[in-house]
């Protein structure tokens, strides 16, 4: 029964937590692989594009809300995906004519990008703030618990709740359906196969008669819904502030590193990684060890190895280890 | 137009900018621009140093600042007798044994075989380091916080004076600097941005949760000054004197008085910082620099250490950073560590080195006064601008939203500053020769 608990415990406070924030980072980094890979510099805007997605997504929430549009149990957040993403692709194509073209066809080097995507980071975090503010914003409906942790209790009569947010539900089931299409899309499509071969070597892509600015187009664009879905999904899972974005972009690069930039199939398994030892090494451990070990040993204190706010020095610690050890991240990266 | 020329007039454009300041709002923001863009302007120099001489992409600026930052506070307060008593000891063993810690897992890691033997002992000594650490560490973290914790709860400072921590925030940055180099220089470009934006993000962490350090997000406020207090000058009978005597009254010929005082000291730090960059940058060792810039491989093939000079340089712009910074926490008077945002403390800074001319150190100053200026002023120009638009306007939401967004006109006017003067002149105002 101790055992049974200690895991219950231990699944409420660490496993769920951890894949539902493992799947948000996974996306975002999904997204910094992608434009890594095709457009071959680390986009620091990557932030501020999951916020301006989200911010599309808030507003139009608000408008269906005012309409008395819902989605029953799901939040209308859904329902506003789609216009998030339009939204979002939108501005990144916008971003991408009037600022990255030209130095693609400069052919400039990939840390004048970074730097130019700097100045784009400016921009975009100064429109959201412009239109949305910098408070936090609540736009999260609908049920909030798949189960709660008084049921789940009355249901199995153990002493501790499971509980399962219906965000953190939503968030993996999303992120899933996001995956698997993107997967198919990349290894089915003759598109998807056309951004795999621009991404391997570029001259013979060129040569075998792919056209450039169409695979940078399409790119945008799925970059866009993956940052949208992903903020999306993030903010209704916590709460949407804009700042807050702009310092996902710390564990996002991190995950996505450490899978082995240019990799989609690591930035998946670097998010989780990253999202899973964050939230162990800063859950206090107390009360399943209490449950494990035989009552003279339980401890006293708390068992946090580190208190919460050094979450970020935990992933940028992995981040550490990965790039002495294997520079190309677990799964092969590139490293241009 | 000669360089020269080019050179004084765009100086002369921005001294004009903040005359005008001085002329239309009053002396005492004209003198808060200039003394914020003095240290704006060394910390455009460090940067500089890495990217404008060697090309290394550091976008951790905020930690170095923030590191000086923290000099102030260890250098200039008063020590905490009764916290030293109850947890110094404690707090310098334990951190002495995280030290050892890590020492003794690299020896493991370079003397023993490869093989899970490594691995097994590599794990058993930090995770009994790591164990032991926090045993004496947590109790007496706890003994030091508990002291007095409304106002002070931590260790306090050495209680020298306050101009002696501007060089101890340049060497306790160039300290941190080195062992981020040591990690991360073998990196490429764009890992080390990474790397340092994580390491900036990690000190500011520390400082705000380590009460016994410097009180974290309790901020320490009333840090000593090198110069007079105002209410003291308002006391003294002959600085009234002098002041009415000048026809200001003495309220406000303090205030000027003090800050001009700030001026002198920043920019007696400038040239002489500015003045090392210039020799350090017409040198043979500057040439050899800009050398390993251009082409590492041909400079390595030449026999350059490559490595060890990206670490030497890191170094050096590093602490000029945190010799900024000290400069202006003492400049505050206070440290509070929740107000370290890496848009203003590494972006801001990167704008400034950018526009200015990268590699060119006149023209990293020069950055550093005029976007300082901008950062400054857009914020009521937006606001003015707004007014006028909304004035025709009936009173409703729309109208007071978009007033209140005029505060973040300053991000949206940084943002296109950049991109318009990498899209067309991106060597900057005053280009590398």
């Amino acid at each position: 029964m101790d055992l049974l608990n200690a895991f219950v415990a231990l699944s409420n406070f660490v496993l769920v937590p951890a894949i539902a924030y493992g799947s948000q980072l996974a996306l975002g980094a999904l997204g910094v692989t992608l434009i890594y890979g095709i457009l071959r510099f680390s986009n620091f805007a990557h932030g501020d594009t999951m916020a301006f997605g989200t911010m599309v997504v808030v507003l139009v929430t608000w408008l269906f809300q005012s309409w008395g549009i819902s989605l029953g149990p799901l939040p209308t957040a859904l329902l506003a995906l789609p216009f998030g993403i339009a939204g979002c692709a939108a501005l990144v194509l916008l971003t991408d004519r009037t600022v990255y073209r030209f130095y693609r066809a400069q052919k400039a080097k990939p840390v004048i990008l970074v730097i130019v995507s700097m100045g784009v980071m400016f921009i975009m975090n100064a429109l959201v703030r412009i239109i949305l503010g910098t408070n936090e914003q609540n736009f999260a409906d609908g049920e909030r618990f798949i189960i709660g942790a008084r049921e789940f209790k009355k249901l199995t009569g153990l002493n501790e709740g499971l509980a399962i947010k219906t965000t953190q539900g939503i968030t993996v089931i999303t992120a899933v359906i996001v995956v698997a299409l993107l997967f198919w899309f990349l290894n089915r499509t003759r598109t998807g196969k056309s951004m795999r071969a621009y991404s391997d070597n570029e001259d013979l892509a060129l040569l075998s008669g792919i056209d450039p600015e169409r695979v940078v187009v399409i790119t945008w664009v799925i970059v866009a819904a993956l940052a949208t879905v992903a903020g999306t999904l993030y903010g209704l899972d916590k709460s949407y502030k804009p700042f807050t974005y702009f310092l996902l972009l710390l564990p996002i690069f991190a995950s996505a590193i450490v899978g082995g930039l240019g990799n989609p199939l690591g930035a998946i398994a670097g998010g989780f990684v990253i999202a899973f030892s964050e939230v162990t090494v800063t859950y206090a451990w107390k009360k399943v060890l209490g449950y494990l070990m035989p009552e003279s040993l339980e401890p006293d204190g708390l068992v946090q190895l580190m208190s919460t706010d050094y979450k970020f020095a935990v992933s940028f610690a992995i981040l550490l280890v990965v790039l002495l050890f294997k520079p190309t991240g677990l799964f092969k990266g590139k490293s241009v | 137009m000669s360089d020269t020329t080019r050179k004084i007039g765009l100086f002369a454009l921005v001294g004009a900018l903040i005359v005008l300041t001085g002329l239309m709002q009053s002396w005492n923001s004209a003198l808060q621009i200039l003394n914020m863009g003095l240290i704006s302007a060394i910390m455009a120099l460090g940067v500089n140093l890495q990217w404008g001489f060697a090309g290394l992409f550091n976008v951790g600026v905020m930690g170095f600042v923030a590191l000086g930052g923290l000099a102030t506070v260890l250098v200039a307060t008063d020590p905490v007798p009764e916290a030293w008593k109850a947890g110094g000891p404690g707090i310098l063993i334990a951190l002495l044994m995280g030290a050892g810690t890590i020492v003794l897992a690299s020896a493991a890691y370079r003397k023993l075989p490869k093989g899970a033997v490594r691995t097994l002992a590599l794990l058993a000594i930090l995770i009994v380091g790591f164990l032991a650490y926090r045993w004496v560490f947590d109790p007496s973290v706890e003994a030091v916080e508990a002291i007095n914790p409304a106002a002070q709860g931590n260790l306090g400072g050495l209680g020298l004076p306050v101009l002696l921590a501007w060089p101890v925030g340049g060497v306790l940055a160039a300290g941190a600097a080195w062992i981020i180099g040591k990690t991360a220089l073998g990196l490429r470009s764009d890992y080390l941005a990474i790397a340092t934006l994580g390491i900036a993000e990690i000190i500011i962490a520390i400082m705000k949760n380590e009460d016994w350090l410097a009180r974290g997000v309790k901020n320490v406020i009333g840090l000593p000054r090198p110069v007079p207090y105002e209410i003291d000058l308002q006391e003294s009978a002959s600085f009234v004197e002098k002041a009415t005597s000048l026809g200001l009254d003495p309220t406000t010929a303090s205030t000027l008085w003090v800050k001009g005082l700030y001026a002198v000291l920043f920019t007696v730090v400038l040239l002489v910082i500015l003045w090392m960059a210039q020799m350090a940058l017409h040198s043979p060792w500057g040439r050899m620099m800009r050398a390993i810039r251009d082409n590492e491989t041909a400079a390595e093939a030449m026999g350059k250490d490559v490595t060890r000079r990206h670490l030497q340089i890191f170094i050096l712009g590093s602490a000029v950073c945190g010799i900024a910074g000290a400069m202006m926490t003492t400049l505050d008077g206070q440290l509070t560590p929740g107000t370290y945002q890496p848009l203003r403390f590494t972006f801001l800074i990167w704008v400034m080195v950018i526009v200015g001319g990268s590699g060119n150190n006149l023209g990293a100053v020069l950055g550093g006064f005029l976007i300082w200026f901008l950062w400054v002023q857009v914020e009521p120009i937006g606001l003015w601008l707004m007014e006028l638009i909304t004035s025709g306007m009936a009173d409703g939401a729309l109208k007071t939203h978009l007033l209140d967004s005029a505060a973040h006109m300053r991000l949206l006017t940084m943002g296109l500053v950049l991109l318009l003067v990498l899209r067309f002149s991106p060597r900057g105002l005053i280009p590398e020769k």
